[in-house]
Order: C-alpha cells, then sequence, then structure tokens
C-alpha cells in the first residue's frame, strides 16, 4: 500500500519546528508503524536527507519508549496499542497520516518525535516506591497478599510509564501515571505504612514539574495503551484525603 | 595462560559464606569518598546502582533509553526461579544448584552457581518487600507455576510481565537512592570506551545522546551490567537499543571475552514476515504445554491451508522424534528440528521458515475456554502480530536468537581480568554454562545486583585508594580523542549502504552460518565473509547527520561496527569448540540421531578470548572446569 505521511520535524528544542510530506511506497499490511517508519527513513538517507527521529526499543510493547501521536491519537487510539504494535493492515492504502510527538509543557521536544520525559522519573523519585533496605527484608509469605489485593495492586502496575495519558489529556496531567503508582503501593501491605507521605510528595512533585490538574476528563484511560483505570485515580483521591486529615 | 576463577573450595555448602567472612570490608565512613560508575540499569544493574547507593557509596548510573525503567530486562514474560519449596514438592538449594549444572550442559562453574542458588531465596523476599506484586493464591500465598529443566515448581511470576514487574522494583529502589542524593542518573549516555589506567580500570567514555558531547567520567570501580549481544543476528528477541559495544570496548582495553558461542535460540518466536522485519518477538515457552509441533509430511502441501491437510499427512516431528518428551523437548532440541523440517523444505507460511503450532487436539479435549484462560494473552498478542487467530487456525512459529550465555570472563567476584571491571547480568558469563534454563536470567541479574556485588566489591575497594585517579589524567582526554576520531571516521565516509542494511547481511551470515547448526565448513565460510563486511562498512557506509545532535543513525553505525568485530571472535570460538553443548551444536558431532555430543575430555574448560586487534588472531586463555559436587552425565530426553 501507499500513504502520505505528515511528519512533525524539530531539530533540538530551539527550533520551532513544522509539519512535512514524505510518501511511504510499497508498505507491507504485515509491517508494524514503526517498520514503516523504519523504510521511509532508509529512502531518506538514500536520498541524502535526515530521516526522522523517533524512540523506540523493546518493539513488544512493554518498554514504554515508543511515543507518537498518529492522527490526533496517542499510539494511534487502537485499543490496548502502543505505536510498536499498531500494525500497517489497520491503514488503507492511499491514507493520509499525521505524525506527532507527545506534546505537553513537561516533555519538551528532543528532536522530531522524540521527547524529554525525565518529569515521569522526577514524580517517581518523590515517592514511587517502599523504604526497604537490600537484605533483611522478611520471608515472602510471611505477609499475607488476599488474591483480590494482589490483582488490584497488579493491574496498577502494568503502567508502562509512556506518558500517553499525559499526551492525551487536554491539561497535559500526569494524574493516571501517579495513581497507578500511588494505588499499587498503597493497596499493598508493604506500601501501606509510606501512603500517607507518598501520595502528598508524588502529587506535589507532579505540580512542581510542570503538569497539570485533572479535570476528570478521562481522556487518559482511552489513551493508555495498557488500559489503566481511571478508578486508580479515584483511590489517589482517597489516598490523598486520609492523608490530610492524618 | 590458564585462568584462575579464584572459586573457594571445601565443602560447597559453605563456600558462599566462608568466602563473604573471608573478604575485606569497607569502613562506612569512607564508603561515600568511593565512586562507583555502573553502566547498565536493567535488573542487574539497577540492583546493583540501588544497593550500592544505599550502602553509602557514591554511584553513578548509566543507560541508553531515556529512562532506566526501559531496560530490556522488562520484557521477561514468564518468571523467576528461586528455591523456595513452598509447593512442598522436593525443592532445595542443591536441587537449583544441579538443575542449572546440568541444564548448562555441565560448563558452568560449581561455586558460582551454588552462590546463585543459595541467594535465589532472599530475592523473592526482597521484590515482595518492594511491592511487587507476584502472582498469589486464594489463600494470599505466593504462587508457582512450572518450567522447562526441572521437575518442581519453584517459578515466581506476575502475569505474563514478571520481568516488568521485577525491573520496576529495582527501579523504584534506584529512585530512592537518587532521591537520597546517592545514585546520580545519566540516562541518554552510551558508553563508547573503557578508560584503563595502568591496567586498572578507572573510568568510561560515553557519548550524550542528546547533545553529543562526548562526557569522560572517572570512577574507582566501573560495573557493566549492559545485556546480551544476540542483535549481532540483526534479528532477535532482544530490544532494538542492545548492544555488545559496552562490553567489547572493554574487550578492547583487555578484557577477555568467555564462550561467546554459547547462545541460546528460542523455539516459540513468532516468524519473520517479510524483509521489512526489524526484530522478533518471543511467544513464552508455556504454549508447547498444549501445542502440538507439525509440519505437512508432502512438500506439495505446505502452500494449503493447514486445515486441509489430513491428520495422516502431518509429520508431528517432535511426538516422532522425541517420544517421551514430545513437544516439551528442550529449547535448543526443539529448535534444531524446527530448522530441519524447513531445511527439508516442508516449512509453513512465509518464505517457508516456520512450523505449526496447533491446538486444536487441546481444544478438543479442555474445550476453547479453558485454552483461552491458559493463554489468552498470547493468542492475543499473536493475532495482533500476525492478524491470525490461533483458535481456528494453528500459529506458525520458528526459533529466533534470544539469549547469550557468553559474555565478558569475570572471576567468583565478578570481577573481569581488568581489575576494578566487574560484570553482571547477561553481559557476564559466569552461571549458565551452555544453556539457560527458562526463569534463570532474571533470578541471575538479581542476585548478582542485590546480593554479590555489594559483598564483592568492597574486597577490591579496599585494596584502592578513593579519587586517586580523576578524569584529568590523561588517558581520559585519549580516549575521548579516540571516540571523537571514530564517530568522525563514520560520518566521513558517506557511502551507499545504510547502517541497517549491513546489519541485515551480517545477520545473515551469522544466522545461516553461526546459528542453530554450526559446522567446520560453515564456520569458515563466515570468518570469510564477517570482515568483507567489515570492511565493506568502513568503506561504504552511509551515516547521516552530525555528532552534535540527536543521531539515532550515528548509534546504530557504532553498534555495528562493534557487532562486526565481536562477530568474529563469536565465530572463532565456535570453530574450537569441537563438541556440541547446550546451544552450540557442531554438526560433525552428534549422535547417530542428532543428539548433541559433549567431549569433556577436551573441551570441559571456559574459551576466555583476548582480540589483538582486527586481522590478528586473538588469544585464547582457558579456565578448566572442575567438578566436585555433580557427575558429568550425558544429557538425554528421549
Ligand atoms: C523477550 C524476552 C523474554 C525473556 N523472558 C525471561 C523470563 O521469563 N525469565 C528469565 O529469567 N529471563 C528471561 N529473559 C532473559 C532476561 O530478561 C535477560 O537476560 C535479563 O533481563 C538481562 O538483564 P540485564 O540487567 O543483564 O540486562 P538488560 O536488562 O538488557 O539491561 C542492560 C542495560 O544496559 C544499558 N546499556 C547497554 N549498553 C549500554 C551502553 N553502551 N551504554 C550505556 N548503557 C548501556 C541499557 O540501557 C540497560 O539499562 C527474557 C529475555 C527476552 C529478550
Ligand atoms: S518500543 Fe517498547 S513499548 Fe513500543
Amino acid at each position: 500500500m501507499n500513504l502520505t505521511l505528515n511528519v512533525w520535524r524539530q531539530n533540538g528544542a530551539g527550533d520551532k519546528g513544522r509539519m512535512e510530506q514524505y510518501q511511504a511506497k510499497n508498505v507491507s499490511p504485515d509491517s508494524s508503524f514503526l517498520e514503516m517508519l523504519d523504510e521511509v527513513n532508509e529512502e531518506l538517507i538514500r536520498e541524502g536527507k535526515e530521516p526522522i527521529a523517533f524512540d523506540h526499543d523493546c518493539r513488544e510493547g512493554i518498554c514504554g519508549m515508543c511515543s507518537q501521536v498518529i492522527n490526533g491519537k496517542p499510539h494511534g487510539g487502537q485499543d490496548r496499542t502502543t505505536v510498536c504494535q499498531l500494525h500497517m493492515r489497520s491503514f488503507k492504502d492511499g491514507d493520509a497520516i499525521f505524525i506527532e510527538p507527545w506534546r505537553a509543557k513537561a516533555f519538551p521536544v528532543l528532536r522530531d518525535l522524540a521527547v524529554d520525559r525525565n518529569a515521569l522519573d522526577r514524580i517517581m523519585e518523590a515517592g514511587g516506591y517502599t523504604s526497604c533496605h537490600t537484605g533483611g527484608v522478611a520471608d515472602g509469605n510471611a505477609l499475607l497478599i488476599g488474591k483480590p489485593e494482589a490483582d488490584y495492586a497488579m493491574d496498577a502496575a502494568e503502567c508502562i510509564g509512556c506518558g500517553a495519558c499525559v499526551a492525551g489529556c487536554l491539561n497535559s496531567s500526569a494524574m493516571l501515571f501517579t495513581s497507578a503508582k500511588v494505588a499499587q503501593l498503597a493497596t499493598l501491605p508493604q506500601g501501606k505504612v509510606e501512603a500517607a507521605k507518598r501520595v502528598k510528595s508524588m502529587t506535589a512533585e507532579l505540580k512542581a514539574q510542570g503538569f497539570g490538574n485533572c479535570t476528570n476528563h478521562y481522556e487518559c484511560q482511552a489513551s493508555c495503551p495498557k488500559g489503566i483505570d481511571v478508578k486508580f485515580i479515584a483511590t489517589l483521591n482517597r489516598e490523598y484525603i486520609k492523608a490530610l486529615v492524618k | 595462560m590458564i585462568l584462575d576463577g579464584k572459586c573457594p573450595t571445601g565443602p560447597i555448602e559453605t563456600t558462599w559464606d566462608r568466602h563473604r567472612f573471608e573478604s575485606k570490608l569497607v569502613n562506612p565512613s569512607n564508603k561515600r569518598k568511593f565512586k562507583i560508575l555502573c553502566v547498565g540499569t536493567g535488573l542487574a544493574g539497577g540492583a546493583a546502582a540501588a544497593s550500592l547507593g544505599e550502602l553509602g557509596y557514591n554511584v553513578h548510573a548509566f543507560c541508553y533509553q531515556d529512562s532506566a525503567r526501559r531496560a530490556h530486562s522488562i520484557a521477561a514474560q514468564g518468571g523467576i526461579n528461586a528455591a523456595k519449596n513452598y509447593p512442598n514438592d522436593g525443592d532445595s538449594i542443591y536441587r537449583l544448584f544441579y538443575d542449572t549444572i546440568k541444564g548448562g550442559d555441565f560448563r558452568a562453574r560449581e561455586a558460582d552457581v551454588w552462590r546463585l542458588a543459595q541467594v535465589s531465596n532472599n530475592i523473592i523476599d526482597q521484590c515482595v518487600a518492594q511491592g511487587v506484586p507476584f502472582a498469589r493464591d486464594y489463600a494470599g500465598y505466593l504462587d508457582n507455576r512450572s518450567f522447562g529443566g526441572a521437575q518442581v515448581s519453584r517459578t515466581f511470576y506476575a502475569r505474563g510481565q514478571t520481568g516488568q514487574q521485577l525491573l520496576l522494583g529495582a527501579y523504584s529502589a534506584l529512585c530512592r537512592q537518587v532521591k537520597a542524593k546517592t545514585v546520580t542518573l545519566h540516562e541518554r549516555r552510551e558508553m563508547l570506551d573503557l578508560v584503563v589506567v595502568d591496567g586498572v580500570a578507572k573510568g568510561i567514555t560515553c557519548r550524550n545522546m542528546v547533545t553529543g558531547e562526548i562526557e569522560s567520567h572517572w570512577g574507582d570501580a566501573v560495573i557493566l551490567a549492559t545485556g546480551g549481544y544476540v542483535n549481532v543476528f540483526y534479528l532477535s528477541t532482544n530490544a532494538m537499543g542492545c548492544s555488545v559495544t559496552a562490553a567489547w570496548k572493554a574487550a578492547r582495553k583487555g578484557a577477555y571475552m568467555a564462550n561467546p558461542c554459547y547462545t541460546q535460540i528460542h523455539p516459540t518466536c513468532i516468524p519473520q514476515s517479510g524483509e521489512h522485519q526489524s526484530k522478533l518477538t518471543l511467544m513464552s515457552e508455556s504454549l508447547r504445554n498444549d501445542g502440538r509441533c507439525w509440519v505437512p509430511k508432502k512438500k506439495e502441501d505446505c502452500d494449503k491451508p493447514a486445515g486441509s491437510i489430513p491428520e495422516e499427512d502431518r509429520d508431528y516431528y517432535l511426538e516422532r522424534k522425541y517420544p517421551s518428551f514430545g513437544n516439551l523437548a528442550p529449547r535448543d532440541i526443539a529448535s534444531r528440528a524446527a530448522k530441519e523440517q524447513c531445511d527439508d523444505e516442508r516449512g509453513v507460511g512465509p518464505g517457508k521458515r516456520g512450523v505449526y503450532l496447533d491446538y486444536q487436539s487441546a481444544i478438543d479435549r479442555v474445550g476453547e475456554d479453558t485454552i483461552r484462560e491458559r493463554y489468552g494473552n498470547l493468542f492475543e498478542m499473536y493475532e495482533k502480530i500476525t492478524d491470525e487467530n490461533a483458535y481456528k487456525q494453528p500459529m506458525r512459529i520458528y526459533p529466533a536468537p534470544h539469549y547469550a550465555m557468553g559474555g565478558l570472563w569475570v572471576d567468583y567476584n565478578c570481577m573481569s581480568n581488568v581489575p576494578g571491571l566487574f560484570v553482571l547480568g547477561e553481559a557476564n558469563f559466569s552461571v549458565h554454562g551452555a544453556n539457560r534454563l527458562g526463569a534463570s536470567a532474571l533470578m541471575q541479574g538479581l542476585a548478582d545486583g542485590y546480593f554479590v556485588i555489594p559483598y564483592t566489591i568492597a574486597g577490591y575497594l579496599a585494596t584502592v585508594k578513593p579519587g586517586e585517579i580523576t578524569a584529568e589524567h590523561p588517558e581520559f582526554k585519549k580516549s575521548a580523542d579516540e571516540v571523537k576520531g571514530t564517530i568522525d571516521k563514520m560520518l566521513s565516509i558517506n557511502g551507499k549502504k545504510t547502517p541497517a542494511e549491513l546489519h541485515r547481511e551480517l545477520g545473515k551470515v551469522m544466522w545461516e552460518n553461526v546459528g542453530m547448526a554450526r559446522s567446520d565448513s560453515s564456520l569458515k565460510a563466515a570468518l570469510k565473509m564477517i570482515p568483507e563486511i567489515r570492511e565493506e562498512f568502513w568503506n561504504n557506509v552511509k551515516v547521516t547527520g552530525k555528532n552534535g545532535e540527536f543521531n539515532q543513525q550515528l548509534e546504530n553505525a557504532g553498534r555495528l561496527a562493534d557487532f562486526l568485530e565481536f562477530a568474529e571472535i563469536l565465530t572463532k570460538d565456535a570453530l574450537n569448540r569441537e563438541e556440541s553443548c547446550g546451544g552450540h551444536f557442531r554438526v560433525e558431532h552428534q549422535t547417530d540421531d542428532g543428539e548433541a555430543m559433549r567431549n569433556d575430555e577436551d573441551f570441559c574448560y571456559v574459551a576466555a578470548w583476548e582480540f589483538k586487534g582486527n586481522g590478528v588472531e586473538p588469544e585464547m586463555h582457558k579456565e578448566p572446569l572442575k567438578f566436585e559436587n555433580i557427575k558429568l552425565a550425558v544429557r538425554s530426553y528421549k
């Protein structure tokens, strides 16, 4: 199949950036979206032009590195699918496709489609852990954890930290990301001890990093390639209120 | 030269405890004066950096991804082993030790494997304390599943994302230390050289992948936890950025590369669908519990829909060849058998490099719902990639390069032959011998990082003066100049072929000649072709852009340049090893029915290669393997 690509090109944070058009020819419907871009890049190199920069690594939907807004939707908007797992058969011959980077104040563009997402790491550093030491911990079965709690924690822990929730949110809020970690750890007995401190410092950091407020539009859940549920935001809010009264 | 692994001797049960007691310690108030560089933030590097930071050392951690949380450990699906014996089914440290030695085809050190088995239980406790949501049963206890190569149920898991959860646990411990200011993270940095001063590792040179700046970092010790090298085959289950670069740069500075020919080919991956393919996706080994492997008996049936081929025209080749293990034959055997069928022109799917993995009899036996419960997420993933519904038609699978058992040589302290250079996780060679058992790589990474290096590095640091050599030393500038020179050279060639094209060519040579079945003639052919591709690379590669910017083509070219040197040593090791063991199969050394034939008389040793420059024969150093606790035996799966 043949496609017309409109791709955001921007050489570093200092550049204003612009959309540029490319033709992707003879694309195999079995190739992934990133493999399609690989071929376009090979062609660009042969023509002596600069290839399109984009982040990617595992190409199996788990590392969270790939990050593109395709036709206005983070990761292309297919249910529970990252860009690297999106396949060309979901497009039609002759389609025009618009490809842009994550857009958020907290995620400055590094080049073309690659952005700086380290603000998410800063939120994690603010409290996304249990303060256990290496060694000297209790036996894994010393504290029993009911299957429903373990499953709830796991549902939250599936977040891959890609930032699609931020890219999909009109406030550029990282609430879903933050709530997933808060909920995971607040649900498990190992994380409960520090739950109050954690929720306060992580939400404070979220603001400090320039992410917006959550106004309950739930575009984050729709954008999430792992189907992280907005119910974790409710959990975060509950934890936050509990922390305030403490 | 005969190498000494410095393994403690005496009763195996007490080796690690005695060694810990006998190792020197660093005074707590002195620890912060020592700067440790840790390259890699996967399970091994992440766990090491967090634990060393917590002990009070000044740790600097590096990774090429944009965040420490994205190391390829994240992709591990199946699980992690430990000798907890929670199911009361007869497991013990000794049994895990034994299974690992045997699974590795008797090509690993006893003392290292014992220690791994011993600390395996601490790992599970540590991860639980971090909030890793392992699978639990209804009573709230940790759940276990079974894995290949073991008769006990000792694998802990978190759905199909065990690696992700363990890595996020290590990453959260790392975040805690960043907050405590004991660890400094350097993301989007690629290590491009090891700085060695008077024979001792004292720092690294790396490239800032955003700005192109070449940075010098000094340290009193350097840890490499940079993962495996199977992207030398181009297509593999590894992430796109996985490379041999960090390890190879160390090898160029004198570190020995041990057993590089031990590579693992995983039998159940989704086959290549065309030339555009950039990587291969693993499907969990557990699929072979219920799926049956077959190919058409007749070549002319290969293009017909699977469903139209009657039972009597199907060849269930694993059941035919290995009646007692059948579809559950171990990884190396199952992979080779699939290749044989395709070589016999009975493969299926695009390019005819695939075999069927059929669920029809299982669905008939237990019903589609049960199969969905067991493997639903895998069937879904398969459909996403292939657009085929595996409940209605058999899956197509094919083996793919997956894991590197070989790696930089290290002694019992995880220190390489270059003093001050420590190597952890998949990047070292130490515990898996010639074949790794499922769910043991995660165990090794975390064992090395949480429970081995914190002790063994102290023994080394106690002998050095902190901050004695810093980045002011002329070796740092020399190294930075060399790195810049190589980059400039790559950028100036301006030839016709892209790095991806040349990498694909190398991959093809490696896969066809140094892949699942290796022979004297195929290896010699590869040894002729690899230098030719290397030659072409240095004369005809086209790398766009410049150094002082975000430049992914430059990254790819640099990694390929290292693979092109490393590939030759891997092949030479395979040529030298005139035996078949584990993942290394020499067609000349097999029994009449195609079983691997080990040669303990002549090859019961670790081959550690010293690189001496391109076009110069590398020198092999031998470390003889001694088995004092386990008797060497033939692995049989009939
Ligand atoms: C698809 C898949 C499934 C698997 N499933 C299982 C399983 O179920 N059970 C099991 O036990 N094992 C499994 N394995 C194997 C296991 O995941 C790996 O062996 C293990 O995670 C490797 O960990 P590591 O810390 O050594 O390396 P990695 O996790 O690969 O980390 C390497 C680190 O080094 C950094 N790095 C590399 N080169 C450089 C450089 N030049 N400069 C700077 N930084 C660099 C990277 O950024 C990264 O942080 C699987 C592997 C794959 C590919
Ligand atoms: S590349 Fe890893 S999630 Fe897409």
